[in-house]
């Protein structure tokens, strides 16, 4: 019996990276290089005029059946930043047997001479099935999909984590909260091993971790004083309360006790330890004020640093680099 | 109308017989070889290929009634032949559902006036497969269903399926059980493991199949029924059922072929086409099953034959439809097992003609004197490679595309008829 194999779509037939679905698959090169070009474009925002002209006549579609606030403005202020023409779609999906389906909507805006479709989307895989159909010339960015990925966050976290703490193979990483549900945790933990984390431990109730998360390269703990001990970076989780069905956690009191960051319990970690949170946060359930707006706190520069990190995903993406970047007049 | 099959390798397990001959056919069944002088209106020369019972496949959804957009029996039942398939079992779960004697009788007529594979319907366990109310078993044996079945519905209230099974057992029908617990699957799609973890899609955990099928082994302890597990994923079930055999219950298992050569790794990024139900497991259970044939515990091995229109699969993975056309890999993949050293080429035809057919308590499935002449003749020693666009199933939803694959069918016959011819090997 001989059988086929398929290849890795996020690449082109000459090994360049085509789109962004997952971290899962990338070497450490391709990271740090988008982190090194990402490092050029925070100075564009410094500037009086916030905009170069890399992706000028270019058409991004923000394409998010899911909704958000945050993420899709970071992108739009990238693209923008970028030069590109940026469209907003948030169309509602229901279910395949009503309207219009997800590759229907596609091919729409394609045939308008999209360049890129940014995508979130509910559940898990739908980057993946958009890129396998879509034209060669079109570039696919996962905006997250489902608990699956979300690797511009991933990126943005792993950016910010070098700015602030240096070289990852000297850093103890924990990543706190719903793992299970969590697109986030999942690209962190990938980014985080590629990029040669000394240990990368995740953190929750059984409920919450998912089975055999350890294949993933990282070690669980579900006590959380433990699992803190000598962590140099705590990265938290936004905690769905809608997702526990009353039985994932019993109720938000008991999560709070045993795995809410407080003072208290960054005091366990490493001695200058720093917090992170992809937001938006549940202040007083996962986290509380104290710490978020603390001084070991990363979260505004994670959110400053992602309009960067997303500008040098999408120049990469459509071969655009800031070599070409004109000087400021 | 006389046809002799003259010199191929007659492999008939049903009456363990394996060995260089002549077939004859004399008026749609097989006749003795001491009145054969004469002429034959046709010779079909065997010479180099395996003739053997036609292939019994114990789980085919054909999607007519109610689903014709996906396919219709004239579409499936001619692919069935076309694979070396002349019966096939399907579930009563069409639209209506066939829950009544009426039903029963026209499907029956349906596929005979087409004139293909034979069809073999099961009858609803509950009506309208709701889990509340049993359907009227006697008349539904009485119209010709081979036994009855709630498909993929759970009958979840446990003292329905007791008291369905106990009133089964009263008129000798063989209950066909389904084991997935719907609590535990809840709108999973994949096994609870690495794969899982790795992509985040729901989960379909084995202690979905497992707690179900305790239920359904104790309840076959209490009331006697006859009991036949349709499908199964996990090397634990097939310990249990193990167990329940070697005490002495009357419980048979059926496996897909493709859970015999699938692991969930198979999905890879997302490949819908390997979105199944019950789900593939880890290569663990791929081999724990593939041992359960070979001990016999799993008799059968069938095709869970689903066929989608295109779109079905187009989708993200747990909105996709669940299911593969198997019908026309079933041969294949079986002799497939050979080829990896499971099981010994007589029990790989036994588990897709013989046990089958016993299964079902047909006389089909054997090449025994009298008997109807329901004959596949294929050449073992051909690969094809599978190109799904070219299958007889309306369905193209195969994970198998582009796979290579042994086995390659040469003529089929229903009831001494001649019902697909392919072409020779180059």
């Amino acid at each position: 019996m001989s059988r086929n194999s398929t290849p890795d779509v996020q690449f082109d037939a000459d090994g360049q990276l085509r789109h962004l679905l997952t971290i899962d698959g990338l070497n450490a090169e391709t990271i740090i290089d988008i982190l090194d070009t990402a490092e050029s474009f925070i100075s564009i925002g410094q500037r009086r005029i916030r905009k170069v002209p890399l992706l000028h006549g270019r058409t991004v579609v923000n394409l998010f059946f899911e909704p958000s606030t945050r993420t899709r403005t970071t992108f739009e202020i990238a693209a923008k930043r970028l030069s590109a023409d940026v469209i907003n779609l948030n169309a509602s999906r229901m279910s395949t047997s009503k309207g219009e389906s997800v590759l229907d909507t596609v091919r729409t805006l394609e045939a308008m001479h999209t360049d890129m479709f940014v995508v979130r989307d509910g559940s898990s895989g739908t980057a993946h099935l958009i890129a396998r159909h879509v034209p060669a010339h079109v570039h696919i960015i996962n905006a997250g999909d489902g608990r699956h990925a979300h690797p511009t966050q991933a990126m943005l976290d792993m950016f910010t984590i070098r700015q602030h703490k240096g070289a990852f193979d000297q850093l103890r990483f924990a990543i706190v909260g719903d793992i299970l549900h969590s697109r986030v945790a999942r690209s962190q933990i990938h980014a985080l091993n590629i990029l040669g984390a000394r240990e990368v431990r995740v953190i929750g109730p059984q409920t919450l971790l998912p089975t055999e998360i350890e294949r993933l390269g990282v070690t669980a703990f579900t006590n959380m004083d433990d699992g803190l001990s000598d962590i140099d970076v705590i990265m938290m989780l936004r905690l769905q309360l809608e997702r526990m069905e009353g039985q994932l956690i019993p109720s938000s009191q008991e999560y709070f006790r045993l795995y809410g960051l407080t003072s208290e319990r960054v005091a366990r970690a490493a001695p200058d330890a720093v917090v992170m949170h992809p937001g938006p946060m549940n202040r007083g359930l996962e986290i509380t004020s104290s710490v978020a707006d603390g001084e070991r706190s990363l979260i505004l520069p994670q959110v400053t640093n992602g309009i960067a990190v997303r500008m040098s995903i999408m120049a990469k993406l459509m071969g655009s680099q800031p070599q070409t970047l004109e000087p400021e007049p | 109308m006389r046809i002799l099959v003259s010199n191929g390798r007659i492999i008939d397990p049903g009456n363990n017989i394996d060995a260089v001959g002549d077939v004859f056919i004399e008026e749609g069944r097989i006749a003795p070889p001491s009145d054969q002088n004469g002429s034959f209106d046709r010779t079909i020369d065997a010479s180099g290929l395996i003739v053997c019972p036609g292939l019994v496949d114990l789980q085919v959804r054909l999607r007519e009634p109610g689903q014709e957009h996906k396919a219709t029996m004239r579409s499936e039942l001619g692919a069935a032949v076309s694979a070396g398939v002349t019966s096939v079992c399907c579930p009563p779960d069409t639209d209506p559902v066939i829950d009544t004697p009426a039903m029963v009788h026209m499907v029956r007529q349906r596929a005979r006036q087409i004139e293909l594979a034979r069809l073999h319907p099961q009858g609803a366990l509950t009506r309208g497969l709701k889990g509340e109310q049993l359907t009227d078993m006697a008349a539904l044996d009485e119209a010709g269903c081979v036994g009855v079945s709630n498909a993929d519905y759970a009958v979840e209230n446990t003292l329905v399926m007791r008291r369905a099974m106990q009133y089964a057992s009263t008129f000798d029908l063989t209950v066909f059980l389904n084991i997935l617990d719907p609590w535990l699957k809840g709108n999973g799609c994949v096994h609870e493991g690495e794969i899982s973890t790795r992509l985040g899609l729901p989960v379909i955990p084995e202690a979905a199949e497992t707690v179900a099928l305790a239920r359904e082994l104790a309840l076959i302890e209490t009331t006697g029924v006859r009991g036949h597990i349709c499908q199964l994923s996990s090397g634990r079930s097939v310990e249990k059922i193990s167990e329940a055999q070697q005490r002495g219950l009357p419980v048979s298992a059926a496996i897909s072929a493709h859970h015999l050569h699938l692991s969930e790794r198979d999905i890879g990024d997302f490949d819908t086409r390997c979105h199944v139900l019950p789900p593939l497991r880890s290569l663990a259970d791929r081999d724990a099953l593939r041992q359960g044939v070979a001990d016999g515990v799993i008799q059968a091995i069938c095709s869970d034959h689903q066929p989608h229109g295109a779109d079905a699969k187009l989708a993200p993975f747990s909105e996709s439809a669940a299911g593969i056309a198997g019908v026309e890999t079933l041969l294949s993949l079986a002799l497939q097992l050979v080829d990896d050293n499971v099981l010994p080429l007589q029990k790989a035809i036994a588990a897709v003609t013989s046990e089958p057919a016993r299964i079902l308590g047909t006389e089909l499935g054997q090449l025994s004197e009298g008997a109807p002449a329901d004959i596949c003749i294929f050449d073992p020693d051909t690969t094809w490679t599978l190109n799904a666009e070219l299958l007889y199933s309306n369905g193209t939803n195969t994970p198998f595309d582009g796979w290579t694959l042994p086995g390659k069918v040469r003529w089929t016959l229903v009831a001494g008829q001649v019902l697909y011819e392919g072409l020779p090997t180059d």
